[in-house]
């Protein structure tokens, strides 16, 4: 043993912070600052504005009262409840059935057929609304399959939801039931377990999570969707059109914020049932766990084969009616082709200067908003001590999840439209549309950036600082090649998103500002449907052609990359 | 009242850094020694509720090599990481080159450190991973480039700079991870069970390189193993940690053949213990039998653990059974008397391991513990050793140690419940 001749007196010791520390923390605050400015304030805002009257004053409950003693009004929560649980249910089925034909099955294809299912991501939500009007609205062709009725209203809603959420649940399954373990099913069948067993005792048990999961997340994404129910809903009213038609239609803003908030609840309810879940779905891999390879069987691989391709069929048939009718002259007079459709600068609605605004947008979300989610990630994981704050920030990057489009937009016209905002500057210009959208789809990103950074050996940070380097260097020379894949994936997202989405930015653009999504909308109200379902087209196209380029530098980055990487 | 914290004004940390190695004022003490490189003082680490380190303190000279040494979680990283400033104690001092390091982060103390993930950078070639903290220097780039040719000579890569870390084997990328920590010349050198993610024959390769290394460059280093036998061959002093607190620090052979503690004496090498009671000086009682062993301070009749290293077990030929002895019970091994330090036993068990055998003897002096020897394929032979046959095994009393209290439950003890059947 030693002998120290000063004995060290009893108070703990109080460790320096280094640079790196401090500009960490530093960015982590700034961070919290903007989230708080972008998520929260605004959100507070507009959950006062349902209690206020039209002059600000406090007025309780009283909006509450007449919202809920409005049969008209509360009528719209049995609507909205009832479509977005059958659209689940269906949408679910399918996709869950899709999911297994391209993970448990032997066909070809499979990688089309994956393409296929996910292009509806690359469309606006109104697009299938529209082909739907084509294919069995009055002058549609094959309205006699409705058997009379009309497809206005729920059939078309749901018909209309089941098609934008496939893409969502699909992806949630395949994950889900591509970690399978192999073992399993070989124990099963060497106790000669039906393949009817093996399916409920071993499949769908390991799917749980991602199913119920895929359940919520439609469930959320349908109750939300403001998009299909305004163009095909009729005289179905929902909540998310109700809250348009308070604020735009009748200037009532404080009823459009009770709407919200009761809008807000299923939501909210749903993220938390998800988040738990997420939770429980830690590997279910163990060690060992060896991955499934399906077997060939002749009459189960041909089901599934007829199966996806019927699906596909469908899929692509509304997206090609889509397409189709924005180059039919004037249905169903003049069925001759022609880009008569395409020439938006004549209608209402911003012409062409919307899907240059639109362009815009996206690419600036799509900068900025990975700019500014991977490095908030990347601060809130790999900073020291510091933990309160940076669980506090990492709960504020997960909150948007839980708010609809809808509602984030309202809230965002109460916050930045108020004249004592230092920041209402930014109102009515292409900024607060940018912040709304980063904002919007905030969360998503903010996830796959934290995989990403976890998959990263934890040390890096400590060689850095033993070799006395700054951590910005590391992380310019080594984290973000690293994750240039992951990053990819980010910016692609909220590009897509960018152009496509309605619900956000609906309340937030002026004539200036005006963009794609929204003169689809518009022209649609206009009874402009053969240009709206162009200007559909020119956002399928132009996320399409973007998603292609960035499958192509994703590709090539993996060539160029295969030297280090492990896979 | 706290003394005011002086911050040196726009010092950048690798100026710090820089003045850690400087020859500092030697520190207060009485001794004509030389200071320590770096000292440890009544360090205590929490995390929460739960103490991973309680007042350790520890010094270690210049160019020495440390293992820490222990099973997992005693907390051995943990001490390394204090001293690295990763994981800065919670209270105790720390000093390096004569300096006070103990608040300060890691990017201002003076040391290099290799992972057990080697945390090599993927995506950079070999001579980058290596040229990473001297770029940061502002270098010029050919004594940048001299300096990691000179460490790829020194490691066997040269020549493999252009490589990716990916492209190389996990003893290859270990040498990486060490030249990337040594080539800004640091003045401690920290290892986190480097060797741990390596297969047996490479592991035993890198052992010698590793230890040549520093004893050429000179580096004061500290490594972390729950490998023994790593510990023994490579380390100039093993601090053997456990739950927190140091049992003991000596040489190699220190630890092996003067273990403080019982759980020195258990944890490095295989040993026997036999429950006994002391009884005086230089004695011990295992149920009727006294046996002389070391001199020890236990008093007279209280519990006792006492230990002997297998290989110190000499064998001698039974002796030839008395006329007139009765069967004792289930008792098989004919005379009862073992005298001294010498023990009547039956052989059990015999494990052929190739330069020696591995015997579990059995003997009713000893109850229903069992006694674990290594005898020499010739003593085998001479002997014409088998399982079943009788022998006597002396016990030299001063390779005998008592220790206070009871027995570990350990891999390494041998313990059987078996009954000695007729």
């Amino acid at each position: 043993m030693t002998d120290s001749a000063i004995a060290s007196p009893g108070i703990d010791v109080k460790p320096r912070l280094s640079t790196d520390d401090l500009v960490m923390r530093g960015f982590i605050i700034l961070v919290g600052l903007w989230m708080i400015v972008v998520v929260l304030l605004p959100l507070y805002f507009m959950m006062s504005k349902s209690f206020q009257d039209h002059d600000g004053n406090f007025i309780g409950l009283a909006n509450f009262i007449t919202y809920f003693s409005t049969p008209a009004l509360t009528y719209s929560i049995n609507n909205s409840f009832f479509v977005a649980i059958v659209s689940t249910l269906i949408t679910v089925t399918l996709a869950f059935t899709y999911a297994y034909a391209l993970t448990r099955s032997r066909i070809l294809g499979k990688g089309l057929f994956k393409a296929v299912a996910l292009s509806p991501l690359l469309a606006p939500s109104l697009l299938p609304a529209i082909s739907f009007v084509y294919f069995f609205g009055k002058q549609g062709i094959i309205n006699g399959l409705l058997g009379g009725q009309s497809i206005y209203g729920p059939i078309g809603i749901i018909m209309g939801e089941v098609f934008y959420t496939f893409p969502h649940a699909m992806m949630i399954l395949i994950i889900a039931l591509s970690t399978a373990d192999a073992r399993l099913f070989e124990a099963a069948s060497s106790l000669r377990a039906s393949r009817f067993r093996t399916f409920v005792t071993v499949t769908l048990p390991g799917v749980k999570y991602g199913l119920i999961s895929a359940l919520f997340v439609v469930f959320t994404l349908v109750i939300t969707d403001f998009g299909i129910p305004k163009v095909i809903g009729g005289q179905f009213n929902v909540l998310a059109v109700d809250i348009y038609k308070q604020v735009i239609g009748q200037q009532n803003f404080e009823m459009g914020a009770v709407v919200s908030v009761v809008l807000l609840f299923p939501a909210v309810v749903a993220f938390i049932v998800d988040r738990i879940v997420q939770r429980r779905q830690v590997a279910q891999l163990t060690s060992g766990a060896m991955p499934y390879d399906p077997k060939p069987n002749g009459l189960f691989d041909a089901l599934m084969l007829l199966y996806c391709a019927l699906i596909a069929f469908i899929i692509l048939a509304i997206l090609g009616m889509a397409i189709y009718a924005s180059f039919v002259k004037f249905w169903p007079y003049n069925m001759s082709l022609g880009l008569s459709n395409y020439d938006f600068d004549v209608m209402d609605g911003g012409g062409w200067g919307s899907f240059m605004n639109s362009l815009q947008m996206a690419s600036l979300t799509a900068l900025f908003g990975t700019a500014i989610i991977f490095t908030g990630a990347y601060m809130v994981e790999k900073a020291k001590g510091f933990g309160a704050v940076r669980a506090a920030v990492q709960f504020l990057a997960i909150l948007p999840m839980a708010v609809p489009g809808m509602v984030l937009g309202l809230a965002y016209i109460f916050f930045f439209n108020h004249p004592d905002n230092p920041l209402n500057g930014i109102y009515a210009t292409m900024t607060i549309l940018v912040i709304v959208t980063i904002t919007h789809f905030y969360t998503v990103s903010h996830l796959t950036a934290m995989t990403a950074l976890k998959q990263m050996d934890p040390e890096f940070e400590a060689v850095s600082a033993s070799l006395k380097v700054p951590f910005y260097r590391t992380f310019a020379r080594v984290t973000v090649p690293v994750c240039l894949p992951a990053i990819l994936d980010i910016s692609i997202y909220l590009f897509v998103n960018a152009m496509t989405t309605v619900s956000a930015v609906i309340f937030l653009y002026s004539t200036d500002t005006s963009l794609a999504s929204v003169a689809a909308i518009n022209m649609d109200d206009a009874g402009d449907i053969a240009p709206a379902a162009a200007m559909c087209v020119m956002i399928l196209f132009a996320c399409a052609s973007v998603r292609l380029v960035h499958g192509l530098a994703t590709a090539g980055l993996r060539r160029r990359t295969q030297a280090w990487r492990k896979r | 009242m706290k003394a005011p914290r002086l911050r040196p004004a726009q010092q950048t940390d690798s100026a710090i850094a820089a003045s850690t190695r400087e020859k500092a004022p030697l520190l207060n003490i009485s001794e004509n020694i030389k200071a320590p490189y770096l000292r440890i003082e009544h360090l205590t680490k929490k995390f929460g509720n739960f103490t991973a380190l309680h007042d350790v303190s520890l010094d270690i000279a210049e160019g020495e090599f440390v293992c820490f040494l222990g099973p997992s979680g005693c907390g051995k990283t943990t001490l390394l990481r204090a001293v690295a400033g990763l994981d800065i104690q919670t209270r105790g001092k720390v000093w390096q080159g004569g300096r006070d390091i103990s608040d300060l982060p890691a990017s201002m103390r003076d040391f290099g450190i290799v992972f057990q993930s080697y945390a090599l950078f993927p995506n950079l070639k070999i001579y980058k991973n290596i040229a990473y903290g001297l770029e940061n220097k502002k270098l010029p780039r050919a004594q940048i480039a001299a300096r990691v040719d000179e460490l790829l000579q020194l490691v066997g890569l040269g020549g493999q700079g252009n490589k990716y870390p990916a492209q190389l084997s996990g003893g290859q990328q270990q040498r990486v991870a060490l030249t990337r920590a040594l080539a800004t010349s640091p003045g401690l050198l920290l290892l986190d069970e480097p060797l741990s993610a390596l297969d047996a024959k490479v592991r035993a390769h890198l052992r010698h390189e590793i230890k040549d290394l520093q004893r050429r460059l000179n580096v004061t280093t500290i490594m972390v193993t729950h490998d023994q036998e790593e510990a023994l061959t490579m380390a100039d002093r093993i601090v053997l940690i456990n739950q927190g607190i140091i049992e003991q620090v000596g040489t190699p052979r220190q630890m092996y053949r003067q273990p403080q503690t019982l759980f020195v004496a258990d944890f490095i090498g295989a040993m026997n213990q036999i429950a006994c009671l002391s009884g005086g000086s230089g004695r011990a009682k295992i149920g009727a039998l006294t046996v002389a062993c070391r001199p020890h301070a236990l008093g007279e009749n209280l519990p006792g653990v006492l230990t002997i290293r297998p290989e110190d077990l000499i064998p001698k030929a039974a002796p030839r059974p008395k006329a007139d002895a009765e069967p004792a019970g289930n008792d098989k091994t004919g005379a009862a008397s073992s005298s001294g330090n010498s023990i009547e036993a039956i052989i059990r068990d015999m494990e052929f391991l190739g330069s020696i055998w591995r015997a579990t003897l059995a003997s009713t002096s000893l109850g229903d513990d069992r006694l674990q020897a290594e005898f020499s394929v010739n003593a085998v032979q001479r002997m014409d050793l088998a399982p079943g046959k009788s022998i006597t095994v002396e016990l030299p009393p001063d390779r005998i140690t008592i220790f206070p209290g009871k027995q570990i439950q350990s891999d390494n003890q041998i313990r059987s419940d078996e009954r000695i059947h007729g």
